[in-house]
C-alpha cells in the first residue's frame, strides 16, 4: 500500500523535478516524485544534441546522457516515483497541508504533503498565439512535437520544411531535419534578432545554408489535406505585417519553435500570483511561491536556456522545502523587493532577504553592446561586451556581499552602457 | 588575399573575427577578444570540424531508435559519410550508454548516448 503522507510531493519528473527529488531524499524528506508520461526524464530524453551539463557536470554531454547521469544518481538515492500518473487537482488545506489528487493505473489516490516541489515545465506556444492564420492541414508541428517522432520514434515529419521562430529548438531542429535529409527551405524570426543562441545559428543554420528571415513573420498557411506553402511577409517596427512585402514559400511542413510558456493552470486554480514577465510565478529566494509551502522549479518557474541552471533551481526548491519543514513554514522575514531597472525584462527570484547567498536569472530586454551589468545596493559590477534576450544572465551574490546592503528597501539590477 | 568573416562560437561573447589569408599562405585573424578564437577562426578556416548527431534504429527496445553522437569533432566533409552510415545499420535492444555502434569511421567511433531496454514482442514498437 502505497504511504499516503509525504513531507514533500514532487510535480513532474524532468531535470527540475527529478534534481529536487533527489535532493530532497538526501535531505532526508520523505518525498515522492510523480510524473504522467510512462517514462522519467521530460525534455532531455529527446535532445540528442550536445551542449547539456557543461556546469553541473564540467562535461560536453547530449541531452539523453545528461538524463541518464540524474537516473543513476536517483537509483543510488533511491527516490520513490509514479509514472503514468496524472496529477488532477491540487488543494491548498493549510499552509503546511496540501492535498494532491492523483489518477494512478492503480487507482486514484490523495497524497498529503506539507510541501510541493512544482517542476511541470513549459508548454510550446500554438500557431494561433503569433498569428498565423489560414488553413489547418496537416504538416504543422511544434518543433517539441518534431524532435519527439524524429528523436524518439525515428519518424521525419516531413520533406520541405519551414521553421516559424528562431529560439533554439528550432535552430535545432532545423539542424537535424538538415542532416537527416530534409530540406529546410526558411527559418523565419519576427524580431531583428535571432531568438536562440548564436552559437546555435552558426551551428546549425549557417553549416547547412539555411536561410534566416529576421524581421519577417508567417502570416498565413495555405494547404487543403497538406501543407502546400506558407505566406510570409516583412514586418514593420511595431511587428505589423507589410502587405505590400509578401511572399510565398513552397513547402510540406511548418515548424513552430516560437517560445515556451510556463505550465502553471494547476497552481493558478489555487491563488497562485505570475509574473507577467515571466509568465511564471512570483518567487522568493527560495523559489517558494505566494502559496506557503509550494516551490517551483525549471521552466515551470522561468524559461531557461541551460538545463544545469534548472537543475540548480530544482535543487535549490528541496532546500527550501527542507527549510520550510524546519521551521513550520518559512519565517517571515524583511523581504526586500528586487526591482528592473534599465533593460531588464525579467529577474527571479522577486523577493530576497539579504540573509543567504542568492542566484538572480535575468533577461534582458534587446540586445546591447560593451554594457555593465550591475546591482548598485551591493556594489556588485560585471563588464560585458554582449548582451542578449536569448542568453540568460545568471549573478551569483554572497551573503557577505548582501550585508553591505541590509539597509537598502529593495535590490535592483540593470544594464548600463559602459562608458 | 582571402578575406573571411566568422562568428567565434566559443563563448557566448560572440566574437566577429576577420580572417584575412596572407600571400605568404599564413593566417590573421582579427577581432578576437582571447587567444581561444584565434585557435577556433584558423582551425575553422583550415579543418572545420562537429561533433556528429543522429539517431539509429533499434529493434525489440522499448524505443525503435537510439541517439548516437561521434566520439570527437569530425571533419565537416566526412558528416554525409557518417549519416549514411548510421542511417543503413540496425541494432538489437538492448543498447547501453557508451557502447560503440560504428567502429572506425573517418577515424572517429559512433556511440549510443541513450539506454535501449530489452522488452517482450507484444510490446514491441514497429516503425
Amino acid at each position: 500500500m502505497l504511504e499516503l503522507n509525504y513531507d514533500g510531493i514532487v510535480i513532474g519528473a524532468g531535470p527540475a523535478g527529478i534534481a529536487a527529488a533527489i535532493r530532497a531524499k538526501e535531505l532526508g524528506l520523505k518525498v515522492v516524485l510523480i510524473e504522467n508520461r510512462d517514462l522519467l526524464g521530460g525534455i532531455p530524453l529527446q535532445c540528442v544534441h550536445p551542449g547539456f551539463g557543461l556546469h553541473y557536470f564540467r562535461e560536453d554531454l547530449t541531452g539523453t546522457e545528461f538524463i541518464y547521469r540524474l537516473f543513476d544518481k536517483m537509483d543510488k538515492v533511491g527516490v520513490e516515483y509514479l509514472l503514468k500518473s496524472h496529477v488532477h487537482s491540487i488543494e491548498f488545506i493549510a499552509h503546511n497541508e496540501k492535498i494532491v489528487n492523483v489518477i494512478t493505473p492503480k487507482g486514484v489516490l490523495s497524497l498529503k504533503a506539507k510541501t510541493l516541489i512544482y517542476t511541470a515545465g513549459a508548454r510550446e506556444r500554438h500557431m494561433f498565439e503569433i498569428n498565423i492564420a489560414g488553413d489547418r492541414p496537416a504538416g504543422i508541428y511544434t518543433a517539441g512535437e518534431a524532435q519527439i517522432l524524429m528523436d524518439m520514434y525515428g519518424i521525419i515529419p516531413g520533406k520541405e520544411i519551414v521553421i516559424v521562430g528562431s529560439g533554439d529548438i528550432g535552430l535545432i531542429m532545423a539542424r537535424r531535419f538538415a542532416l537527416e535529409g530534409a530540406k529546410v527551405k526558411a527559418v523565419i524570426e519576427l524580431m531583428y534578432y535571432p531568438g536562440g543562441l548564436i552559437r546555435n545559428v552558426v551551428q546549425c543554420l549557417q553549416d547547412y545554408n539555411i536561410p534566416l528571415y529576421l524581421s519577417h513573420a508567417v502570416t498565413r498557411v495555405v494547404g487543403k489535406k497538406r501543407v502546400e506553402k506558407v505566406v510570409v511577409a516583412k514586418v514593420d517596427e511595431k511587428l505589423r505585417p507589410i502587405k505590400e512585402t509578401e511572399f510565398e514559400i513552397p513547402c510540406d511542413t511548418v515548424v513552430l519553435a516560437a517560445g515556451l510558456i510556463p505550465n502553471l493552470d494547476m497552481l493558478e486554480k489555487i491563488g497562485l500570483l505570475a509574473d507577467p514577465y515571466t509568465r511564471g510565478p512570483i518567487v522568493n529566494e527560495f523559489l517558494e511561491t505566494n502559496i506557503p509551502g509550494v516551490f517551483v522549479a525549471g521552466n515551470a518557474l522561468v524559461i531557461n536556456d541551460l538545463v544545469d541552471y534548472v537543475v540548480e533551481q530544482g535543487e535549490l526548491a528541496a532546500e527550501g522545502a527542507r527549510y520550510f519543514l524546519e521551521n513550520d513554514g518559512i519565517p517571515t522575514m524583511d523581504w526586500k523587493p528586487v526591482v528592473k531597472g534599465r533593460n531588464i525584462r525579467f529577474v527571479v527570484p522577486h523577493y530576497v532577504s539579504g540573509r543567504r547567498d542568492v542566484t538572480f536569472y535575468a533577461r534582458v530586454q534587446y540586445p546591447e553592446k560593451n554594457v555593465i551589468v550591475t546591482i548598485p545596493e551591493v556594489g556588485w559590477r560585471m563588464k560585458m561586451f554582449n548582451v542578449r534576450p536569448a542568453e540568460m544572465v545568471r549573478v551569483k551574490l554572497s551573503k557577505r556581499l548582501l550585508d553591505g546592503a541590509s539597509s537598502a528597501e529593495k535590490i535592483s539590477i540593470e544594464v548600463a552602457p559602459s562608458e | 588575399m582571402n578575406e573571411e568573416d566568422l562568428i567565434c562560437i566559443i563563448c557566448p561573447t560572440s566574437c566577429t573575427l576577420r580572417v584575412c589569408k596572407e600571400l605568404s599562405g599564413s593566417l590573421r585573424v582579427e577581432g578576437a577578444l582571447c587567444p581561444k578564437g584565434v585557435e577556433y577562426a584558423i582551425r575553422e578556416v583550415n579543418d572545420p570540424r562537429r561533433v556528429v548527431i543522429s539517431v539509429v534504429k533499434v529493434v525489440g527496445g522499448d524505443l525503435p531508435t537510439v541517439s548516437v553522437k561521434t566520439s570527437k569533432p569530425v571533419p565537416k566533409k566526412c558528416i554525409p559519410e557518417i549519416m549514411k552510415a548510421t542511417a543503413s545499420i540496425e541494432l538489437k535492444a538492448p543498447v547501453e550508454i557508451g557502447q560503440v555502434v560504428i567502429r572506425d569511421i573517418c577515424g572517429v567511433d559512433v556511440i549510443a548516448t541513450r539506454r535501449v531496454k530489452k522488452v517482450n514482442s507484444i510490446y514491441l514498437f514497429k516503425l
